[in-house]
């Protein structure tokens, strides 16, 4: 069954935004319990960003992507027959809580529409966490995330000289993955710090990451790799043409950064969710109970989107959340529902496994989170670290008084990659926690939306009046 | 500045950049087009005219903005080419007059 | 704990209480500004930036020209602070439109602008009402659903937020001590002086200046004065940046000199929620389009709301306690239109310690039904 042509439905039992593992593996469950499903996906094809590109990847050998992707069909296969209602191309733009009911706002081709449901359940995934290094906006530089997507969808590898850098396990699977696939790459150039992982040694031995761990480290035998790396840096005048780094310097036609990945939360925070610091993840992240539940009741966040956690913890709490959202909705009792949580939460513990160490591992160094000088902070509006620095000492506590005086995250990419950052800045220069300093206020369009589709959306006399008063 | 892996079987877009004929595979974002032919530098900057191509290639960073088909400040990473297009570079802001 | 001692404390430091603070300090006092977290309502993140004269003062003439004072001097404003911070802010006074959808909007402002022009001394408010074709000769690009416009030669317009970031500069180069996170709690009036207990230690002033917006109604009565302020959302959109093509800003759409266009226009009785909501959002929308069809496929990268510190009749609130003659209390939702009469004009009276009987008619008094009975 492919995605649903037409309008959006007007009205549905729960809106799903993100048909990435989570949001599948939700509407899997909410199907098959009666409740009517709309599930919506910005992009073309089902998978989110983990599984990107699954149903029509140009690359059918599996060994380059690797086992764990492949597993991603079989759930796609499940939630084509799960009967969930499905629409790509379709960006969720506003929730608008209301009690009982949520107006849920999404453009489809040009076209804008609000739809009803009665419960939401954000399901957006993860981004790339900033990684503001000196010139790091030139072109002939983009994340490894990047390039993983042009890998899965269009088969595409980089030309010429390629260097890695960063931490995280995806820049290791990246580099694992283009070994494979015959890439050739000058130096993978790693800036975590050190060894801090021994105390979650043990659960990391007992889970499946181990095993990946170790297969992982021989296939990059031969690549040059060099570690404890500080002064990172990108060359070039007008596009990429050096990297350099303290003790180095390399000619490169690519460079391609990655220092773990944090959740997209803009659409949850527009709603009004309320958000905590993860200190493990160092990320924001929404604040939820452990049904996946937020601040703003009716509205349930699972997978990345809710706190970095991989494709499978987030299917089971994709599921954990879609139980709750049944017996909410009438149509599961209790008892089933605490049966199957039971199961899924085993599943979800198992998926967890290993992931402190992983987060602790592949820590990503101090300096690379929170620059200095002529450094790009915001990348929209062209703010750099030191006019930042120049904002703090002004008075400016927090990241909305330095928004309002610096303009760092107006811009289209609302503080997706300068939020994180601005809110560490001002952490590290007034010696508090980012849980007290905050994060950027956001509101609804999270995405950019034409005025002609926000004027086609529906209005009332009401909110006539207050705009044009007699 | 990207290259196919032989893997590529898809049947053959062919549209233009800048007036350049480029050929791209069915499927391909935009972006991805640009990138397989070698460009990298898609947009100049509204803020401070500065060389900008696609980063996060998800539609987070809207760094890969394009005019596509007349049509300014397209995320070229998020539509996908289709025959007889025409991409062009973002120069600075958009105009509506 | 120690006191820190200042010859005046601001309390608040948007718009109002930074411009004061500002001119107090250009003339040679000892100020601090106490400002709240990053979190707070702050009118001053929302407003619209225009430096506007065309509708102030219907029923109460001497806004009306307490407006045009501050609009007159705006440039001097403009190149004092620019001296002192290095920052332009872009003000420019190119003339402005009100732009009227119907006959009968375009008759009843007609008939409001001659009733307030005739209120006013001669030449106070030169003004011209418009029908399309005349619209059409200044803004080529509007709709044909504009029935026409009052254009005013005096309206103007600034990049207001980088107005703000410049005063706070200012503040810093004249030596004020600008005090985050310290929200007042208390005001203890004591011997001629004020105790200010704020979150971040007492403060020992000789005088103080309420600039707190919402928050002057709580702070007001501890120094025996009545701030009846209430809050009144209104809900901007914002679009992508786009080559020039307005040069003249209109009351509820203005491109700024970053080139996005700012598009507003609601008034509404919501409460402390500055929340954005879609049925709203999109009645704005329409409403631009109707104005600029040619916006009908220009990004609006986002969307925000504000609280404006409305008092029961629009107009500000000036007064000095009489029982504690160094309180001073400041209030307008036109921070950015009256800030050259804050900076340059009313300093100088809270410096001196008195305000102006030209200033008595925008006392709270005014709310006081019984004494007018």
């Amino acid at each position: 069954m492919s995605a649903l042509p037409g309008l959006i439905p007007g009205v549905v039992d729960v809106a799903i935004v993100g048909a990435g593992p989570a949001g599948m593996a939700a509407a899997i469950v909410l199907a098959r319990v009666g409740v009517t499903v709309a599930v919506f996906d910005e992009g073309p094809t089902l998978g989110g960003q983990i599984y990107r590109g699954i149903a029509a990847t140009p690359l059918k050998r599996d060994t380059v992507l690797g086992k764990d992707y492949w597993r991603g069909s079989k759930q796609l296969e499940e939630f084509q027959a799960s009967g969930a209602g499905y629409f790509n191309r379709s960006n969720v733009w506003a929730i608008q809580s209301g009690g009982e009911d949520h107006a849920v706002a999404a453009s489809r081709d040009g076209q804008a529409q609000a739809l009803t449901a009665r419960r939401v359940l954000i399901a957006t995934g993860a981004m790339e966490r900033p990684f503001p290094i000196p010139g790091w906006t030139l072109p002939g530089v983009l994340g490894a995330g990047a390039a993983q997507i042009a890998l899965k969808t269009s088969a595409l590898v980089p030309e010429g000289k390629i260097a890695l850098a960063g931490t995280g396990p995806l820049l290791y699977l990246l580099a694992s993955q283009y070994i494979s696939a015959g890439v050739a790459i000058e130096v993978l150039l790693d800036t975590s710090t050190g060894w801090r992982g021994l105390t979650a040694l043990p659960g990391f031995l007992l889970s499946p990451y181990a095993r990946k761990g170790v297969a992982l480290r021989s296939s990059l035998r031969g690549l040059r790799i060099e570690r404890g790396v500080t002064g990172l840096r990108a060359l070039g005048d007008g596009r990429l043409k050096r990297v350099a780094w303290h003790g180095g310097e390399l000619a490169v036609d690519c460079l391609l950064l990655h220092q773990g990945v944090a959740p997209n939360l803009n659409l949850a925070r527009a709603t009004g969710c309320a958000l905590d610091w993860d200190e493990e993840r160092l990320a924001f992240a929404p604040r939820s109970n452990r049904w996946g539940e937020t601040s703003v009741p009716g509205i349930f966040v699972a997978g990345d989107g809710a706190g970095i956690v991989g494709a499978e913890a987030s299917v089971a709490q994709g599921r954990v959340a879609a139980l709750q959202l049944a017996v909410q909705l009438g149509a599961m009792k209790d008892s089933v529902r605490d049966a199957a949580a039971m199961m899924v939460r085993r599943q979800l513990r198992k998926a967890l496994r290993g992931r402190r160490f992983l987060d602790r591992y592949f820590r990503p160094a101090d300096e690379c989170l929170v620059p200095s000088g002529d450094t790009i902070v915001c990348r929209c509006e062209e703010v750099t670290a030191g006019q930042v620095e120049d904002a703090i000492a002004q008075g400016a506590i927090g990241p909305n008084q330095t928004k309002a005086y610096l303009r760092c995250g107006m811009g289209p990419c609302q503080g997706r990659y300068c939020g994180l950052t601005v809110s560490a800045m001002i952490a590290a220069a007034t010696g508090r926690s980012p849980q007290q300093v905050g994060y950027f206020r956001l509101r609804s369009p999270v995405k950019p939306v034409t005025l002609g589709e926000l004027a086609s959306m529906p209005s009332n006399d009401a909110a006539r009046r207050v705009v044009e008063p007699a | 500045m990207f290259r196919r892996l032989p893997d590529d079987q898809r049947a053959i877009v062919r549209l233009s950049f800048d007036g350049r004929a480029i050929e791209a595979r069915e499927g391909d974002s935009v972006a991805a087009a640009l990138l397989a032919n070698g460009i990298v530098q898609f947009r100049t900057t509204p803020a401070g005219n500065n060389p900008r191509g696609p980063f996060c290639l998800m539609g987070t960073c809207f760094d890969c903005l394009v005019n596509i088909d007349g049509a300014a400040n397209r995320q070229a990473c998020m539509i996908p080419v289709s025959a007889g297009m025409a991409v062009q570079t973002q120069h600075g802001k958009k105009s509506i007059t | 704990m120690e006191a820190a001692t200042y010859d005046v404390a601001v309390i608040g430091g948007g718009l109002v209480g930074a411009a004061t603070a500002w001119g107090l300090a250009r003339l040679g006092q000892r100020v601090a500004v106490l400002d709240e977290g990053d979190d707070t309502f702050r009118a001053s993140r929302g407003n619209f930036a225009l430096v506007w004269v065309q509708s102030k003062g219907f029923g109460l003439p001497a806004y009306a020209q307490l407006t045009r004072q501050s609009s007159d001097r705006w440039s001097e404003l403009a190149a004092l602070l620019r001296e002192d911070s290095g920052v332009d802010v872009a003000f420019s006074r190119p003339g402005g439109f009100t732009l009227c959808l119907s006959e009968a909007q375009l008759t009843a402002r007609a008939e409001a602008m001659k009733r307030l022009h005739n209120s006013l001394p001669p030449q106070a408010l030169p003004y011209e009402i418009l029908d399309h074709a005349g619209t059409a000769k200044l803004l080529p690009q509007i709709g044909p659903e504009v029935v026409g416009s009052v254009f005013c030669p005096l309206d103007g317009h600034v990049n207001s937020l980088r107005f703000l970031s410049a005063l706070h500069t200012g503040l810093k180069v004249r030596g004020v001590h600008y005090r985050p996170g310290s929200a007042v709690s208390r005001i203890e009036p004591k011997g001629g002086r004020f105790l200010l207990y704020t979150a971040s230690g007492i403060v020992d002033a000789g005088k103080i200046v309420l600039a707190a917006g919402l928050g002057n109604a709580k702070l007001a009565p501890m120094v025996g004065i009545n701030a009846p302020v209430r809050p009144q959302r209104g809900q901007i959109l914002v679009t992508e940046r786009l080559a020039p093509f307005l040069k003249h800003p209109v009351v509820n759409l203005r491109q700024t000199d970053e080139g996005g266009v700012m598009i507003s226009g609601s008034q509404e009785e919501a409460g402390l929620d500055d929340a954005t909501t879609l049925p709203v959002i999109s009645a704005i929308a329409q409403r631009a389009m109707r104005m600029f069809p040619l916006l009908r496929d220009v990004n609006i990268v986002r969307a925000w709301s504000a609280l404006r510190v409305m008092s029961p009749d629009g107009f500000p609130i000036y007064q000095q306690s009489i029982r504690h003659p160094g309180a001073f209390l400041l209030t307008c939702h036109s921070g950015v239109t009256l800030a050259a009469a804050h900076a340059l004009v009313l300093a100088g009276h809270i410096a001196a310690g008195k305000l102006p009987d030209e200033l008595l008619p925008f006392t709270a008094d005014r709310f006081d039904v019984s004494q007018a009975a």
